[in-house]
């Protein structure tokens, strides 16, 4: 114990001679350590957006959309032929086991006015279970009945962007909006749900029931149309099974011959964000590895300088050794010349790698996250370069012969 | 009572790529303890190499060499360390001081791997600093201080563990004559009053007059060996 004070003192005597060069070695260290944690803050940051953003969608989430035209060769896109109706949803609910909750939609784009302010946005028809699949909540208000869906009735419920844009502090619960110049009554009011994954304004939204949007804002083309209809499943293990059963059973009720394509396409959104996920997974993966690589620089930095520091303090580490340093007091002293450089160089890099990534989420917006173990691993890592990059110019100070070592000039 | 130094048939041969050096070529010799002897010798006649050996810094290619009864061929490097902190007391031409540490903390040097209590090294050091009359200078570095100073320092450092025997390797080569007389006088004192042994290699034949008894090295022999 005694010993190791000893050298910790040589050692910190040591560095302090030198404190320039000490702190310009430390340097490659602050700015590894400082990488490695403002890399991996951003990393983890954007997957937990991600994975908020999932987790807003709802989970297990299948959207079923009508199948795309073709006119003189030529396709549109998912949803240019109408193929969907709300019996194909009260199908889907009824006839496959696996599914727990159903939502057909039909929406639209409209001006909304309430007093003298006026807001476009996206006019949704659906019914109350959208809300249980997307888990919405209600900050005020209630959701539609089986009566508004059933009387067409004119009433909405406003998602939080719309409702700060329309409404200045007003309680919009009972207040009459205009869609279309029809009188709604606002019913209810959601809670902010934030970006999708898609980076869309998922509270940029109002919802009405779905027999509404269809008969009094929207019209149809063909009675009970609807544009997709959401679909949740009860759990992942049924996900596969209820696909294949919602593509029978709409084949089937649309009738179509095995040689037809499909009129209509089944996405399985938590697929599509799981792997972007994975791919943000993987981007602070990268993120943090290229910041290590800074680290291990900084570590080639600290055996640089203790190899130079050996090479001159030889004639030192030969007088050491001729009154009677064992080569583990020699090693010794350099290995902790070189912790010593790369812990405080981890414990500054820690800093600067909150104030780092502090200054740089609040100039570009990006969500960040600080875990203790990152840092911890980080500090760690520092340390463990200390160590493997300071053991060779230490060991070689603990082989010199010593009347060489006295003798050099 | 054995003697404090046995040496039978000592033999250094250095190889340098093809050639080989004889630097010792068959030393015999015994030294009692509170002897002063003074190594003479022109350069290249083995007394250095002799030295190194004498001070377990090298070993011998053959021959025994015994200190205290100690034989240092078997031991390994980090046991040969552990003698030379306890046993061996080294003053160097050079001084080999450490620069940009004061004067005490090199006297404190050997302590600090003889692994003693702080405040033991503490108590020492003072002690060993004041025996060369450099009471009051314990905190100058190296720079701050004398040629003569200097040595002092490093006599104090060398003494500070008590060792059986004091090595000394030119230690007037870089002073003046006055100084150089000063730190005779120390080693005379340290000699007759506290029973040091001293073994001190010199070229310069007022200095070697100091010692009790002159070896004589040529071409890695002893030549004579006389006591005055």
């Amino acid at each position: 114990m005694t010993a190791l004070l000893a050298s910790l003192r040589i050692a910190l005597r040591a560095l302090l001679v030198n404190k320039m060069r000490s702190a310009l070695t430390m340097l490659g260290i602050v700015i590894g350590v400082g990488a490695v944690i403002a890399m991996i803050a951003v990393g983890s940051g954007a997957k937990k957006r991600i994975a908020d953003q999932i987790a807003s969608m709802g989970s297990n989430l299948f959207v079923v959309l009508s199948g795309s035209a073709t006119s003189g060769g030529m396709r549109w896109g998912s949803g240019t032929v109408p193929t969907l109706t709300a019996d194909d949803a009260k199908a889907i609910a009824t006839e496959i086991p696996g599914v727990k909750y159903v939502a057909p939609s039909y929406n639209g784009v409209a001006q909304i006015v309430f007093g003298n302010q006026n807001w476009s946005t996206v006019v949704h028809g659906s019914t109350s279970e959208l809300f249980e699949i997307r888990d919405w909540q209600f900050v005020s208000g209630r959701s539609f009945t089986q009566l508004d869906i059933d009387g067409a009735a004119k009433v909405c419920i406003l998602g939080k962007t719309v409702v700060d844009n329309l409404f200045g502090g007003i309680d919009p619960i009972g207040q009459i909006v205009r869609i279309r110049k029809f009188p709604f009554t606002v019913i209810g009011v959601l809670a902010g749900k934030g970006q999708s994954a898609w980076g869309q304004d998922q509270d940029d939204i109002i919802f009405v029931p779905l027999t509404t949007a269809q008969k009094r804002l929207f019209g149809m083309q063909f009675p009970g149309m609807v544009r997709s209809i959401s679909v949740q499943a009860h759990g992942p293990e049924v996900m596969k099974e209820v696909e294949s059963q919602i593509v029978d059973l709409l084949r089937q009720r649309h009738r179509l011959q095995p040689a037809q394509e499909n009129d209509f396409s089944v996405r399985n959104l938590t697929e599509v964000a799981s792997s972007a996920e994975e791919s943000a997974k993987v981007m602070s993966l990268l993120l943090g590895a290229i910041a290590s690589i800074s680290l291990i620089v900084g570590g080639i930095g600290i055996m640089n300088i203790m190899l130079v520091s050996v090479t001159e303090r030889t004639r030192e580490i030969g007088i050491r050794i001729a009154v009677g340093a064992k080569g583990k007091d020699i090693l010794l002293q350099f290995l902790i010349e070189s912790m010593v450089l790369s812990l405080v160089g981890g414990l500054l890099g820690i800093g600067v790698g909150i104030a780092g990534t502090l200054i740089l989420s609040s100039i570009t917006q990006w969500p960040t996250l600080f875990s203790v173990q990152a840092i911890l691993l980080a500090f760690l890592f520092s340390g463990s370069v200390g160590v493997f990059f300071g053991f060779y110019p230490a060991r070689k100070a603990s082989l010199l012969n010593p009347i060489e070592a006295l003798r050099y000039e | 009572m054995e003697p404090l130094i046995q040496i039978k048939d000592l033999v250094k041969v250095y190889s340098l790529g093809e050639m080989e050096v004889k630097a010792l070529r068959g030393v015999s010799l015994s030294i009692e303890r509170s002897e002063f002897v003074a190594v003479m010798g022109a350069s290249g006649s083995g007394k250095s190499t002799f030295m190194n050996i004498l001070g377990f810094l090298d070993r011998p290619t053959s021959g025994q060499y015994l200190l205290e009864g100690i034989e240092g061929e078997h031991l390994s490097r980090d046991e040969l360390a552990e003698i030379r902190n306890q046993k061996i007391g080294f003053v160097f031409q050079g001084f080999n001081l450490l620069s940009r540490t004061s004067a005490i903390e090199n006297v404190r040097l050997p302590l600090i791997y003889a692994h003693h209590p702080s405040r033991k090294r503490q108590e020492m050091a003072e002690k060993a600093l004041s025996a060369v009359g450099l009471k009051g200078r314990e905190h100058h570095h190296p720079s701050q201080l004398s040629g003569g100073e200097q040595q002092r320092v490093a006599i104090a450092r060398a003494l500070v563990n008590q060792p059986s025997i004091l090595l000394a390797d030119e230690p007037t080569g870089n002073l003046d004559s006055k100084t150089s007389e000063e730190i005779m006088t120390i080693f005379k004192k340290l000699n007759q009053e506290m029973g040091i042994t001293i073994v001190m290699i010199t070229h310069e034949p007022d200095i070697a007059a100091y010692g009790k008894r002159k070896v004589l090295f040529k071409d890695g022999r002893i030549v004579e060996d006389s006591v005055s």
